[in-house]
């Protein structure tokens, strides 16, 4: 994608306009208000403006202010710390990013960081309770469903948004449903077993609940 | 414990490595057969899935430090041009810009052997270095770039090996395009002669793609200095490669550098050099005074950090009427890119079968592309899908059974060196792969299927290396807790060495595997093992840790004689207690004993002992792949694959067939759909994302059957443990070629074996 559809809906000029009409004391200039000034007086073009952003991010609200282009893998990597989720290839084709967006798999790589507010982010440091493993972690584990393992907080992901959405897929449906994450290291026949597991498991433990 | 300094010979990624090492005197016996192990071998679960489920595994993408800084690399835009000018000024203005280096700033700092330097003022190909930017932050880094203006005079360029190779072919380097400015040659017996007293004369060429190691983490650093010390965390398969590197490139003691690498993201070769941009962020980083970050994107990755070589081989062979070789030649030529390495791809044609008259003549060509490096099994993935489509042809033209044929050339010996092997265990795996496949009653004539979706059968024959060999040393520390910490200057690329090397420990020393910590990837730390390539780390470092645990046992039972006032010989280990044989209720634990020695731990190193005299240590193997070719589409899908392995002793099954399962599918990419397309009117790369370059994803996953033919190599090691990593790959696509044809009856002889490849020769065969 080009860099200015990376912008998304807003633009920069807007911006900058608004900085023109004195508006310019309500957004933060990074890095540092007294040289971006100075700056944007030489060079206004190139200057890019924080906006404020209230993300709601494993069931807390993070107050932030990022660069309308920011996507959310940046926002959770480095300005949250969230660095659970892996960024591969940046560009919507691997699904190392992946993240939950409202129970949805996402590519947090590929997503403005402003087109996650109002909704509800779950990263892989969400899912555990406290140092408790999420049960389908505990499959890859078992089942070692992983070798180098950098895309695997991304598999572990996508295996929750499809057993969210079905709870007893077939081998087929796990298929489908993580064909949009590699692994390069090509641990797939152990991450199919991983996320059968873990359905299994699941469906076995309700069982016994009822 | 006595220990002496040998010559130590074995072969790696780049071919026969010859070193001094230090190895013990005594070797300790190795685990036979029959050994009743109780965790070695087992499925013992990862010691870091934790870690890398929880994605808290500390990779080098991951580092930060304080005051971090972000670095960026601008790379040629085009194939080859001298740089008339650079100017940075507009972009150094930009605020949050730190520093900029170029060719105007930066010291003259020799690579690729003297072949190029760090910023060169000519670029060689699409992707060279030209400038690096440090930022306040990644986005201001990348907006930087964007505005240094390079005046570029372009010069001719060649992006095709074949045109590269002829007198009149722009030159990548003024010395020439062809590595050494000569062939690499190699012959035994008369090949004439064999040619002339053949039977049957099969000839033909087959060819390879250029296919990119793409793993998922970035070659990245993040670069420290602390006054003259530099402390470089690198996403590497070789620590202390890196640190020499490095050291050497900066002028100064490698003592000084610290090399530190926990976790990484795959690495398949790619990651067994230093980069050049390890160096730039130390020299930036050592100006500025912050730590600099620096990792490539993906585009990056796709264009400058190696690639497989491709290969054009033309293949000759004669053979008697009952199938007996008689004599082989190949020639071949593959793309090594800009700068030098090699594409030779002639060892398995030279050692696979027993062949007296053999000659290959290979040429490793330059051009004005990213530059090959070691790729998982480099030369033998490539020279083994000629080979052993070659073999599959000759059969038929034979009429014999292709699993005959090669039951008919087995050798004993190694053919090039006229050495036994320690072990060779093919013929096992010819006979349980097929076994398991269904070759005798599954597998029909070739071409006899009808309709639309036809199935067939094919198998390949693997040989590599992977025996390793010193120097490789572990130390050891046992705490008064009883747990223990294992220490060892190697790295674990996902293939489990932190596990394993816990699990010898745990064995010796009858410790639960949860006592037992390993640290690995730090040069400071840790003694010095080589690096991780060539499918020698399990068969090099596992025999340093059993020989330190032994050691540990030893000293525990000499404490404990000491202490129980015996003789050693009359204490027995076991489990972490010892006791007097002759008066059992006599009975210490490691913990009462590091008391009483005021010691608080105990601390062995041990060493991996030397490979024996006048053999050869190879792997073997041999896949047979089940493949469905639609004929309406063109497009080939692998069913089933069977692995039938000779690995020496396995010493986690888990983990190992995992990484079986990794080879056969990378393999699998190989053989149907990864190629780096390149537009040769432009020079540019037109896969540089993998969206465009294809990488198996799940679908792709065929039914895998791995089968260990050997249980420990009783003359290499105390462990008796040989590679796996490369072994997994090599066969594949040869296994599956020989299915398509099984299946199509026609014979792809290009990889990748693609739809319209298929329909095309199905077409012309009708
Ligand atoms: S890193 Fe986001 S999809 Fe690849
Ligand atoms: S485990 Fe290495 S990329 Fe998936």
């Amino acid at each position: 994608m080009s860099k200015d559809s990376k912008k998304g809906g807003i633009s920069r000029r807007k911006f900058l306009q608004g900085v023109g009409s004195g508006i310019i004391g309500s957004y933060v200039l990074t890095p540092g208000i007294a040289k971006a000034a100075e700056a944007l007086k030489k060079n206004s073009e190139k200057l890019i403006l924080s906006v404020p952003l209230t993300l709601k991010v494993n069931g807390k609200q993070a107050h932030l202010l990022v660069e309308p282009r920011t996507t959310l893998a940046e926002v959770l990597r480095e300005k949250l710390g969230l660095t659970g989720t892996k960024v591969a290839c940046n560009n919507g084709e691997c699904g190392g990013c992946t993240v939950l967006l409202d129970k949805k798999a996402v590519y947090s790589c590929h997503i403005l960081a402003l087109d996650a507010e109002g909704k509800e982010v779950t990263t892989i440091e969400g899912i555990m309770k406290g140092e408790n493993l999420h049960p389908i972690q505990q499959a890859f584990i078992d089942h070692d469903g992983l070798q180098c393992g950098f895309c695997t907080p991304g598999q572990v992901m996508a295996a929750e948004a499809l057993l969210l959405k079905n709870p007893k897929p077939t081998r087929q449906d796990v298929l489908e449903g993580m064909s949009g994450n590699v692994c390069r290291c090509a641990a797939y026949p152990n991450i199919i077993e991983s996320v059968l597991a873990a359905a299994e498991k699941a469906g076995s433990e309700t069982a016994e609940l009822k | 414990m006595a220990r002496k300094i040998v010559k130590s010979r074995y072969y790696g990624d780049e071919g026969l490595i010859e070193t001094m090492a230090e190895v013990p005197v005594d070797k300790l016996k190795a685990w036979g057969p029959d050994a009743e192990l109780k965790v070695v071998g087992k499925p013992v679960s990862r010691l870091d899935g934790y870690e890398k489920v929880t994605g808290k595994a500390a990779f080098t993408f991951d580092v930060s430090l304080p005051r971090m800084t972000y670095a960026k690399i601008l790379r040629s835009m085009v194939p080859h041009a001298k740089i008339r000018s650079i100017d940075t000024s507009e972009a150094e203005d930009l605020p949050g810009v730190l520093k900029i280096l170029t060719h105007k700033n930066c010291p003259v700092i020799p690579w690729h052997w003297g072949t190029t330097v760090l910023f060169d003022t000519e670029v060689r190909y699409q992707g060279d270095e030209v400038a690096c930017v440090v930022a306040e932050s990644m986005q201001i880094a990348e907006d930087a770039l964007s505005l240094i203006k390079v005046d570029y005079e372009i010069l001719p360029f060649v992006s095709d090996p074949s045109e590269a190779m002829k007198a009149e072919a722009p030159k990548v380097h003024a010395w020439g395009n062809i590595i050494d400015g000569k062939p690499s040659l190699y012959s035994r017996g008369d090949v004439e002669k064999g040619f002339q007293d053949s039977d049957v004369i099969f000839e033909d060429t087959y060819s390879t793609q250029v296919v990119v190691h793409n793993p998922t983490e970035a070659h990245c650093s993040v670069v420290s200095w602390d006054g003259d010390k530099l402390t470089v965390w690198d996403s590497t398969q070789a620590l202390f490669g890196v640190r020499d590197a490095i050291a050497k490139s900066l002028s100064m003691p490698a003592s000084k550098v610290r090399v530190i690498k926990k976790f990484m993201g795959g690495g398949f070769g790619g990651k067994l050099e230093a980069g050049k941009y390890s160096v730039i962020a130390a020299l930036i980083s050592k100006e500025i005074g912050r730590p600099v970050r620096i990792a490539l994107d993906r585009k990056e990755m796709n264009l400058s950090v190696g690639n497989r070589p491709d290969s054009v081989q033309k293949l000759k062979a004669g053979a008697k009427k009952d199938g007996t070789l008689l004599a082989l030649s190949h020639y071949s030529f593959g793309n090594v890119g800009a700068y030098p390495n090699d594409a030779d791809c002639s060892w398995p044609l030279r050692t696979l079968y027993k062949c007296p008259n053999v000659r290959t003549e290979e040429y490793s060509v330059l051009t004005n592309l990213g530059r090959a490096r070691a790729y998982r099994a480099p030369g033998h993935v490539q020279g083994t899908f000629a080979f052993e489509s070659m073999m599959d042809d000759l059969a038929e033209k034979l009429g014999l059974d292709p699993l005959e044929l090669r039951r008919k050339n087995y050798t004993e010996i190694d053919p090039v060196s006229n050495r036994p092997y320690t072990s060779k265990l093919i013929l096992d795996a010819y006979q349980k792969g097929s076994e398991a496949i269904g070759w005798k009653e599954k597998r029909k004539p070739a071409g006899s299927e009808k309709g639309r979706f036809r199935r067939g059968i094919g198998m390949a024959s693997q040989i590599w290396w992977g025996g390793g060999g010193p120097p490789a040393y572990a130390t050891i520390k046992l705490n008064e807790d009883a747990s223990l910490h294992v220490m060892a200057g190697t790295q674990d690329l996902g293939t489990g060495t932190y596990t394993f090397l816990a699990q010898i420990a745990s064995e010796v020393l009858e410790l639960p595997i949860e006592k037992i910590q390993v640290t690995i990837g730090d040069t400071e730390t840790c003694p010095y093992c080589s690096l991780s390539g060539g499918s020698m780390t399990a068969p090099s470092v596992s025999p340093a840790v059993r020989d330190a645990s032994e050691q540990m046992k030893r000293k525990l039972i000499s404490a404990a004689g000491a202490i129980l006032e015996t003789s050693e010989s009359n204490v027995k280990y076991s489990a972490g207690k010892m006791s007097r044989l002759d008066d059992p209720a006599k009975i210490i634990s490691i913990s009462e004993v590091i008391e009483k020695l005021d010691e608080k731990m105990i601390v062995t190193t041990g060493a991996r002992e030397a490979n024996p005299e006048g053999y050869e240590i190879n792997t073997f193997g041999a896949q047979f792949a089940e493949v469905e070719v639609d004929t309406d589409t063109g497009k080939v899908r692998v069913i089933k694959v069977v692995a039938a392995h000779d690995i020496g002793r396995v010493l986690n099954q888990k983990t190992l067939f995992n990484q079986l399962h990794g080879g056969i599918i990378q393999g699998i990419g190989y053989a149907l759909m990864e190629e780096r397309v390149v537009d040769t009117y432009t020079g540019k790369v037109l896969t540089t994302n993998i969206h465009d370059y294809k990488i198996p994803t799940i679908m792709e996953t065929p039914q895998i059957e791995v089968i260990i033919v050997s249980s420990g190599d009783l003359l290499i090691s105390n462990t008796g443990v040989k590679g796996v990593g490369e072994p997994a790959i090599i066969p594949t696509a040869a296994a599956i070629a020989n299915a398509v044809y099984n299946a199509t009856g026609v014979r792809i002889k290009s990889l990748p074996i693609t739809a319209d490849k298929v329909l095309m020769a199905l077409s012309e065969k009708n």
